[in-house]
């Protein structure tokens, strides 16, 4: 599914170049569940805003679902993100003056899907993080977790091959943050793809897999008995 | 294109803009009060121009006055500072000799020019009023409203010298009361009746006649006061096509010929040329209305660009949900057309109200002042302008809306998203 191949990444900040990722090879199944571990700046956020495309690569080759990706322009990048991504992210990014229902329909808008098909899209997989009766509400009315619920919601009406998520209990207390793991392992089951950046131990361990990351490199990939989040609800 | 026709984009436009209200309203406020200022000021000059034009509806515009004075120069053996006497005669020898003329109306007045008004009676009421003797073409340069049930004086009452009158609604007023029927009764003007028959109105603006003032024929004015053949001054309208400054000229110089005054001498005869006072005054209300249109646009601009502003702002407010937009697979162009859509959209939305609202205050301006005596009639704003207004605005909103929208997708969507 995603083929990464000595990958490399540096920002310049003024005359002083950072080198984040330094020969990064990994490559992830269909059906994986990967946790990418790292204290911060390991370089685990780029890792994966590259392969979310809202960066770009240095050196090194990306394949996704066997789709090279390289010299993309904004408009086919945001034509591969709408198609192959879902993201959830740690601050939710919920446009804050619409309702959850049309928060998780936007992916579908920039499909072209017809509103009537979106709306029903969009309350089938609220429905699915448990959020039917809130459809109506706006972000600022939900809590914390159910706000993540609605972007994991967002992310998966687009329907994409992976999700990417970018700490998505750290916002969240230990509680919650198991509910969103119990939700993520859920969809897992179901053959989605999912790359979760985190590091927490615990959430980690809720993955199957667990790549650690330190100074640019890899330093540990292995695979991990999975933690159920269930039992911790 | 197609994206301009498509209901999904009109709603996601709709629904951003309707659900952020504050900034819609400031957004339309900044606007519809450009285009707001812009109708109602050049409606409002439009309405001046037409006021000016009624004041002057009742003169012929064509028209002008000359009258005898003093001569400066010496000629065929009479010395300098002789009177000029207008003569009756010269009314024919003027319309025989210059083509020009459509109307020539002989004048002859008692209180006006440094003469003595005339004591009128009637029953215990009295005044003293200016009368003049006038011919029925008077009537052709100056038009006369006469009230229902009256006329003004006709080629019969010159023929036979009647003693007959047309009289001011101020001599009604001072001398009949309040419920009697002037026309048929007898006022007695100097020492001798004359009947009433017909009362004028007075005609706002130009006019040169009081509403106090009393007519009589001519001919009877010429036997009372026993003033032969003289005239104190002419009226004279030209055709409509001709220069009216020419025929000034050329009845001057006619006039001198005739009275045998020097060629040269230009103080002999005095004369006014209402075309150009005219001209004066139109140029005038054609200065008001493009001075007008400059500052609506001036207005409309500064609307506009209060538009970009908010827009401006509104972009950096907005870069998180326009970065999520971009990481949900918004393209630039997707992006760069919602909020510029939203621009015109709000321009057009602000606009049109714009528009109503300054048709509504020129509709009430029009209702004030319609009986008062304001030379304002029929503020209009022209249809052409009102669109040209309307197009200038959404190009404006267009070029304008590109700036945020611009902005809006030169930042990383990864940026966007960091931003906090």
């Amino acid at each position: 599914m995603i083929e990464i191949k000595n990958l490399h990444k540096s920002y310049k900040m003024g005359k002083n170049s950072l080198h984040v990722l330094k020969g990064i090879n990994f490559s992830v199944e269909e059906g994986e569940l990967v946790a990418i571990m790292g204290s911060s700046g390991s370089g685990k956020s780029t890792l994966l805003n590259i392969l979310g495309m809202l960066d770009e690569l240095d050196e090194g080759t990306y394949t996704l679902d066997g789709v090279p990706i390289k010299n993309l322009n904004e408009t086919k990048a945001a034509q591969y993100r709408n198609k192959f991504l879902g993201f959830i992210f740690q601050s939710f990014n919920l446009i804050n003056y619409k309702s959850a229902a049309e928060n998780v329909a936007l992916p579908l808008y920039y499909q072209r899907v017809g509103r009537k098909e979106r709306q029903e899209k969009a309350l089938k997989y609220l429905e699915q993080v448990g959020l039917k009766q809130w459809a109506t509400h706006l972000p600022s009315e939900l809590s914390g977790g159910q706000k993540q619920r609605v972007a994991i919601a967002r992310a998966m009406a687009a329907e994409p091959k992976v999700l990417l998520a970018d700490e998505p209990t750290g916002a969240l207390d230990s509680k919650t943050s198991y509910e969103v793991m119990d939700l993520i392992q859920k969809i897992n089951d179901q053959g989605n793809t999912i790359l979760v950046v985190t590091h927490e131990e615990d959430i980690a361990h809720m993955c199957k897999r667990i790549v650690h990351l330190k100074d640019g490199v890899i330093v540990e990939d292995k695979k991990v008995e999975q933690v159920r989040a269930e039992q911790y609800v | 294109m197609k994206f301009i026709f498509d209901r999904n984009t009109w709603q996601e436009i709709f629904g951003s803009i309707s659900k952020n209200k504050t900034r819609t309203i400031i957004t339309i406020i900044g606007v519809l009060w450009g285009i707001f200022i812009y109708i109602a000021l050049s409606g409002a000059a439009k309405g001046m121009d037409n006021g000016f034009e009624k004041v002057f509806e009742s003169v012929s515009m064509n028209s002008m006055f000359v009258w005898g004075q003093n001569t400066s120069m010496p000629y065929e053996g009479f010395k300098t500072g002789r009177p000029m006497q207008l003569k009756l005669g010269d009314a024919a020898m003027l319309e025989n000799r210059i083509p020009e003329i459509n109307y020539i109306a002989p004048r002859i007045n008692l209180g006006n020019f440094g003469t003595e008004p005339v004591f009128t009676v009637r029953g215990q009421k009295s005044g003293t009023y200016p009368v003049n003797g006038d011919y029925p073409i008077y009537t052709k340069i100056a038009t006369k409203q006469i009230f229902d049930g009256g006329r003004f004086i006709n080629d019969e009452d010159i023929a036979q010298a009647r003693k007959v009158c047309v009289i001011g609604e101020r001599n009604v007023q001072e001398l009949f009361d309040k419920d009697e029927e002037p026309i048929g009764q007898y006022i007695r003007i100097g020492d001798v009746y004359f009947q009433v028959v017909g009362i004028h109105k007075l005609s706002q603006g130009v006019s040169f006649d009081s509403d106090a003032a009393i007519f009589i024929p001519f001919t009877t004015f010429r036997k009372l006061y026993n003033t032969g053949e003289n005239v104190d001054y002419f009226c004279i309208a030209a055709y409509d096509d001709v220069d009216v400054v020419q025929v000034e000229k050329d009845v001057k110089a006619l006039l001198r010929n005739i009275h045998r005054v020097n060629p040269e001498d230009e103080r002999a005869f005095g004369s006014f040329n209402l075309g150009e006072a005219f001209a004066r005054v139109s140029g005038f209300a054609k200065g008001m209305t493009f001075l007008s249109l400059v500052v609506g646009l001036a207005t409309i601009l500064a609307g506009v660009i209060g538009i970009g502003n908010i827009l401006l702002i509104s972009v950096k407010e907005r870069t998180k949900e326009l970065g999520v937009r971009r990481a949900l697979g918004a393209t630039p162009a997707e992006v760069r057309n919602q909020i510029i859509l939203e621009s015109v959209f709000l321009t057009m939305i602000a606009g049109i109200m714009g528009i109503i609202l300054g048709a509504g205050v020129l509709s009430i301006i029009n209702n004030l002042t319609k009986d008062l005596d304001f030379p304002y009639t029929n503020p209009t704003v022209p249809i052409p302008y009102v669109l040209g207004a309307l197009l200038i605005m959404v190009i404006l909103g267009t070029l304008i809306g590109l700036i945020p929208a611009q902005r809006a997708v030169s930042i990383k969507p990864i940026d966007a998203l960091r931003e906090e």
